[in-house]
């Protein structure tokens, strides 16, 4: 099948999984209690007014016209208002994901750092003690809840040898942001040069990166070991040993380039426990990010906020499974065929 | 070559062989006989815990309030001087009953839901997958969340949460299997001595897939617990002075600044030993039932 034919394919069923989506984020923000009229309204308000208010949102419309009106103001980028903030969801995310986007991008950076090169020594190694490390590391790792492992990290790090700081934001206070051009802290202070901002922000960011890039380190380093253990068995792998080629360009060369490959699709799942562990991540360290919002909207009973949040990672999450597997057909051209 | 057959003298009785077989395989499968002891033990403690704990979980002692570990309490106390040890007790009764409850419900769902999918096939099937589809497009804990903030806070309704989350793992699994073994042949004979459809999916095919769902259900029991613990953590279903592992561990987030470390690493300790409890037990079933998967890992 030609590139054009798979694309096309995989687009197609992107579009229905779409549709789904919102139809569930819609379902659930209509059937969660409270009339959202009320809340807007505050107590105090006469049923009249209420009534009025609830005609002006269109909530006296029946679903189906209320779930066209939803559905097009998701395309025009209308996540309706945050009640706390009284600011339109939308600018409250565009605020915040900068933070969200910084510390998961960390993450996976942290997760693929030791994943890749720990996979590959347990394959190398295959039922030595670096093997077996990896195995309880990987086991443990996902046995362990990101949010204790986080205050464990805090605990060790911050209060008993006093090396982190207190979790307390994106930078320490008295620092000011880096001149904003990416918005992330990390990558604006180097472009600008602001070194104290530097310092500060990959201060920050230490363990709340850590604790993620852990919790998603085990899968990672699980596919490169057994991909690794079925590539060095194969003949190309082994006439590259029969001629003499040096030990770390075979194994870093020659083989970790094709155990990468099929690593790429499990990066979805990746994603998907990175922005699931996100949003308790954040909590714990108080990072200003969208997951932090979601759950702070949660306590003041914010229905806007976590509807948008949810549907706004959702949407990433196909939109990014998509590009992943467009990016597999280009790397992989076999899997077009099925 | 002769004296390879053991000598009738030598043959052991009944019991004594049986005994001697499970004592093989516990030997060779120490960790998992260490996992299923630990739960063994976590789930008598929770249904006696009225008798096991050494104190009421919601019994304050103003006098021993933040108290690190003694033989008086052996895991520390909380400010309000309650007994560490005897929360995280009571707490396993609701943590295992949500992960049962959930793991159980969306079993019976998937399953069934599953089986209709791919024994009728056609435009069914079709309507089914693409739900499962959109339900699979959220990050399970994300979705979680948002069921539970939607229905209200109440442990019932993370229970439905967490299962409903669940519910696709095992229906594309049972859809999986039938689709396989429909076309089999004693799938056929079934057929034409004329049961009907329920009975040949109920009866005949499903009990053939039954191992994958055993090892799938058992690692999920981990995953329903790691949720329900994530949730409660955040603020959802858990009440107050209710004890619950997630969010004992939440409130002692708060005195990590001031030391009291105990607080927050009993409760979180406590989710880790039976995570990996269930994940140990389902890897090893999955290699005793499904010697397909074996070496893959």
């Amino acid at each position: 099948m030609t590139f054009l034919g798979y694309f096309l394919r995989r687009l197609s069923l992107v579009i229905p999984t779409l549709l789904g989506v919102t139809l569930i984020t819609f379902t659930l923000t209509y059937v969660l209690p409270g009339n959202p009229a009320v809340v807007k309204a505050g107590p105090l308000v006469s049923p009249e007014v209420v009534a009025e208010l609830e005609k002006s949102m269109g909530l006296d419309q029946p679903p189906w016209v209320q779930y066209g009106r939803y559905l097009s103001g998701v395309l025009h980028g209308d996540l309706g208002e945050s009640s706390s903030t009284g600011r339109p969801v939308l600018e409250d995310f565009r605020q915040r994901l900068p933070a969200t986007l910084e510390l998961t991008l960390a993450s996976l950076f942290i997760a693929l750092l030791l994943g890749i090169p720990l996979g590959v020594q347990s394959a190398v190694h295959r039922d030595t003690a670096i093997d077996h490390i990896g195995r309880v590391v990987g086991v443990a790792g996902v046995a362990m809840p990101t949010f204790w492992t986080g205050l464990l990290a805090l605990y060790v790090f911050f209060y008993l040898l006093g090396v982190a700081p207190p979790p307390l934001g994106r930078l320490a206070t008295g620092i000011t942001p880096p001149q904003s051009i990416t918005g992330l802290y990390v990558i604006d202070s180097l472009l600008t040069a602001n070194w104290p901002a530097l310092w500060s922000s990959l201060h920050q960011l230490m363990l709340p990166a850590a604790t993620l890039g852990l919790s998603v380190m085990a899968p990672i380093a699980r596919m490169v070991r057994s991909t690794m253990l079925e590539i060095l068995e194969s003949d190309y792998i082994k006439a590259a040993w029969a001629a003499g080629i040096p030990r770390r360009r075979v194994i870093y060369g020659d083989a970790l380039g094709n155990a990468l490959i099929p690593v790429i699709t499990i990066l979805g799942i990746v994603f998907g426990f990175l922005m699931a562990g996100n949003a308790v991540v954040e909590s714990v360290f108080a990072w200003p990010g969208i997951g932090n919002y979601a759950i702070t909207s949660l306590m003041t009973k914010d229905s806007g906020p976590i509807q948008s949040f949810v549907l706004f990672v959702a949407l990433l999450y196909v939109i990014v499974n998509f590009v992943i597997d467009i990016v597999y057909g280009i790397v992989d051209p076999r899997i077009r065929l099925d | 070559m002769a004296d390879v057959a053991p000598s009738p003298a030598t043959v052991p009785t009944p019991t004594s062989a049986a005994l001697r077989l499970l004592w093989i395989r516990v030997r060779r499968n120490w960790l998992s006989t260490i996992a299923l002891a630990i739960i063994a033990i976590m789930l008598i403690a929770a249904v006696l815990a009225n008798w096991i704990a050494p104190y009421d979980a919601d019994a304050t002692d103003a006098e021993a309030a933040l108290q690190g570990m003694s033989l008086q309490h052996l895991l520390g106390t909380d400010i309000y001087g309650r007994d560490l040890l005897s929360r995280i007790i009571f707490a396993a009764r609701i943590d295992l009953t949500v992960a049962f409850g959930a793991t159980a419900v969306a079993l019976v769902i998937g399953s069934t839901i599953g089986a209709i999918s791919g024994l009728y096939r056609g435009w069914v099937d079709l309507i089914i997958m693409r739900c499962v589809d959109s339900i699979m497009a959220f990050p399970a804990f994300i979705l979680a969340m948002a069921i539970t903030a939607a229905l209200g806070n109440s442990v019932t309704n993370v229970l439905i949460a967490i299962s409903l989350t669940q519910i696709p793992n095992y229906l594309r699994l049972i859809r999986g299997e039938i689709l396989h073994i429909r076309e089999m042949e004693y799938a056929d004979a079934a057929r034409v001595v004329g049961n009907p459809a329920w009975r040949l999916v109920f009866i005949h095919l499903l009990p053939n897939c039954l191992p994958p769902i055993i090892v799938q259900a058992t690692l999920a029991m981990g995953y329903a617990l790691l949720t329900m613990a994530a949730l409660s953590f955040i603020g959802l279903g858990i009440q107050p002075p209710q004890s619950e592992w997630g969010s004992m561990t939440a409130e002692g987030a708060q005195y990590i600044v001031t030391g009291e470390w105990w607080l927050f690493l009993y409760p979180g300790l406590a989710i880790v030993l039976m995570v990996l409890s269930f994940n140990l037990i389902g890897d090893s079933l999955r290699d005793f039932l499904d010697p397909r998967m074996r070496g893959i890992r």
